[in-house]
């Protein structure tokens, strides 16, 4: 009964395969199918990410409700188990923005010196060197930060400063230790900023060098002609290219959380520079280990990690729309 | 009629305004090359200080040995992890490279049209995602279901990783390749798929192993995937479904020891991850992209190189 249906199959499949190789048209179409499924196997993964991180994180969201967002109760111990991720939130955002308020300006002054000012020679290798550091992976960054840079900024900057404005200060308070939110966001800046200022210089070198004539005619001089002709040609793009730099401040995880301190619940709440702090990346990767399978503390940080996904992936649609537009409309200028 | 005072006072008044402007422009140009001397010493400082501690904790026994326990004199090496690391790199090219070399080639061959767009967004928003989401994510779909960690779910996490850049940068370089090259082969009556195959694949060879390396370098140095996925191990891999060492994590763990002979040995495992990223980037160049302008363009403005 069965073995004349399998003969008949395995003579089918034969019988195929001889005909693909005479170059029947189904293989072009198997071709294309396959083409088809790499491509939607990326959509598929987007789709499972959410509907995993959704389910894993289900338990939470039921015992906290919306408190999971607004609260800050961070207790893992059984039987009086409650989680608030508003403080880690709150220092997601405080930590990147102070990184991007030191970043943007520091990015733009490189990509304005390498596309406008700088000489030949040292155009190529600096940009190189530029390049290059936003290739060094995060978890060496933060060794760094926790070797080197944290004597540093204790000793020079932060001691300084608190020396001058004591604990009345309400950003300067606490003492000066090193490892806090301060620190992460310094690290943070200098870990974005090749990466703003290596789009940012694409993005002016991309300006029609027709549109700098223009204004160099009028006799303005080198800033001048940045400020009438770059800029208005690139905002677009240079906005998207700091929203692109905050979308990995804001994913940004290993060197985070080596050196903001790690504080949890209440105290996690951003309120002076020299404080511990946390973030949503950092509590998932520093409470992971401890987290029971099947747990709701596990659900909490499942859940954390789709607060994550949900801001990285608004910040980075918004960023691709941006940087998008500037490209379809300056697609020639970028490679002429 | 003007008259020698007016003449007088234009001239001041001219020489007052261009003397203000280039002062304008002295003071910007100096506040710009401040911006690149303060951005670029801490970033020079983080590879010299790498490369001098580093370069002192190496020795074969560092390359090849199993890590000491914890706290004892003999501080061991970091052979699990290197080789953890290269374990990881292959299998996860397995997944990653095919789907997305023919991701790509729809992107590029049949990618024109709004199911195109749809997936080329997404393969871009996806290539930006903070890594540790799709740690969580490996977590909960692979490692909660088999039960343990293991080097499946580590290598499936990164496969994730390296997607969208291979997919991405193989669809550039695919359009790079002349049309006229395809119409020759359809005059000749090849079919398509061997059109692909033979013809374009071929002339855009180059594009495509330096996004595939430039992949491969960016998951040698990811570590927050990891940390869900492989879990760590001081021992050398032992079957494919169970935990694994990698260079990243390592360091990771290494850093967060207290003791003299880790932060040595953390500076040794950063070193020879760094020389691991960087020497691909710079091959990479060197090797590829100088005679290639155009692709190269391409690739940094879609952050392959960043």
């Amino acid at each position: 009964m069965v073995d004349p249906l399998i003969s008949g199959l395995i003579t089918k499949c034969i019988m195929m395969t001889i005909k693909m190789k005479k170059g029947s048209p189904h293989v072009d179409k198997i071709f294309k199918y396959v083409a088809i499924g790499a491509a939607t196997y990326v959509l598929a993964i987007i789709a499972l990410i959410v509907f995993n991180l959704g389910t894993g994180s289900a338990q939470v969201w039921q015992q906290e409700g919306i408190s999971f967002l607004t609260g800050s109760d961070w207790n893992s111990v059984e039987g009086r188990e409650s989680y608030g991720a508003a403080p880690y939130i709150m220092g997601t955002l405080v930590n990147a923005g102070i990184a991007m308020a030191i970043a943007i300006p520091l990015s733009f002054g490189i990509a304005m010196f390498l596309s406008e000012l700088s000489p030949r020679l040292l155009r190529t290798p600096l940009a190189m060197v530029i390049e290059l550091l936003a290739a060094v992976p995060s978890v060496v960054y933060g060794l760094w930060g926790l070797l080197v840079f944290r004597s540093y900024i204790k000793d020079w900057i932060e001691a300084p400063l608190h020396n001058v404005f004591g604990d009345n200060s309400i950003i300067f308070a606490g003492t000066p230790f090193g490892l806090d939110i301060l620190t992460a966001s310094i690290v943070l800046a200098i870990m974005i900023i090749p990466t703003i200022a290596s789009i940012s210089k694409e993005i002016m070198m991309a300006v029609p060098n027709s549109q700098r004539e223009a204004a160099y005619m009028l006799g303005a001089t080198k800033w001048e002609a940045f400020r009438l002709a770059v800029l208005p040609y690139s905002k677009s793009g240079l906005i998207g290219a700091c929203i692109l730099g905050l979308g990995r401040a804001v994913g940004e995880t290993m060197a985070v959380t080596m050196l903001i301190g790690n504080a949890t619940g209440a105290a996690a709440f951003p309120s002076s520079l020299f404080q511990p702090g946390q973030t949503l990346a950092s509590i998932v990767a520093n409470e992971f280990a401890e987290a029971s399978q099947g747990g709701l503390h596990l659900a909490a940080l499942v859940g954390i990690g789709l607060i994550l996904f949900m801001m990285a992936f608004a910040i980075n649609v918004v960023a691709h729309l941006l940087v998008a537009k500037v490209v379809k409309s300056h697609e020639g200028a970028v490679l002429a | 009629m003007i008259t020698p005072e007016q003449r007088a006072e234009f001239r001041t008044y001219f020489r007052y305004n261009v003397g203000r402007r280039l002062l304008l422009d002295k003071i910007v140009k100096g506040t710009v090359f401040l911006c690149v001397v303060v951005a670029i010493v801490p970033l020079i400082a983080i590879l010299v200080d790498v490369f001098t501690n580093g370069s002192a904790a190496l020795s074969w026994d560092f390359l090849t040995k199993i890590p000491g326990a914890v706290g004892s004199d003999d501080p061991g090496g970091i052979g699990p992890a290197i080789q953890g690391t290269i374990v990881l790199i292959g299998l996860s090219s397995l997944i990653g490279v095919p789907v997305g070399v023919m991701g790509g080639i729809f992107l590029s061959e049949y990618g024109n049209n709004r199911y195109g767009r749809t997936v080329r967004f997404f393969n871009d928003v996806l290539a930006e995602f903070p890594t540790i989401v799709i740690g969580v994510f490996t977590f909960v779909l692979v490692v909660l279901t088999i039960g343990n960690f293991s080097v499946w779910a580590g290598s499936f996490a990164l496969s994730i990783v390296m997607l969208p850049i291979v997919m991405r940068t193989t669809e550039e370089s695919l359009k790079l390749v002349p049309v006229t090259y395809r119409e020759a082969g359809y005059a000749l009556g090849i079919r398509r798929y061997r059109v692909v195959f033979t013809i374009v694949l071929n002339s855009a060879k180059s594009g495509l192993v330096t996004g595939i390396l430039l992949s491969v370098a960016r998951i040698a140095g990811e570590t927050a995937p990891l940390v869900f996925t492989i879990l760590g191990s001081s021992q050398f891999i032992n079957g494919l479904d169970g935990p694994i060492d990698a260079l990243p994590l390592r360091i990771w763990r290494l850093s967060s020891l207290p003791y003299d002979s880790a932060v040595t040995q953390g500076w040794g495992a950063a070193f020879v991850l760094i020389i691991l990223v960087l020497s691909i980037n710079i091959g990479v160049r060197y090797l590829f992209l100088q005679k290639k302008e155009k692709t190269f363009l391409k690739f940094k403005r879609l952050g392959a190189i960043s």
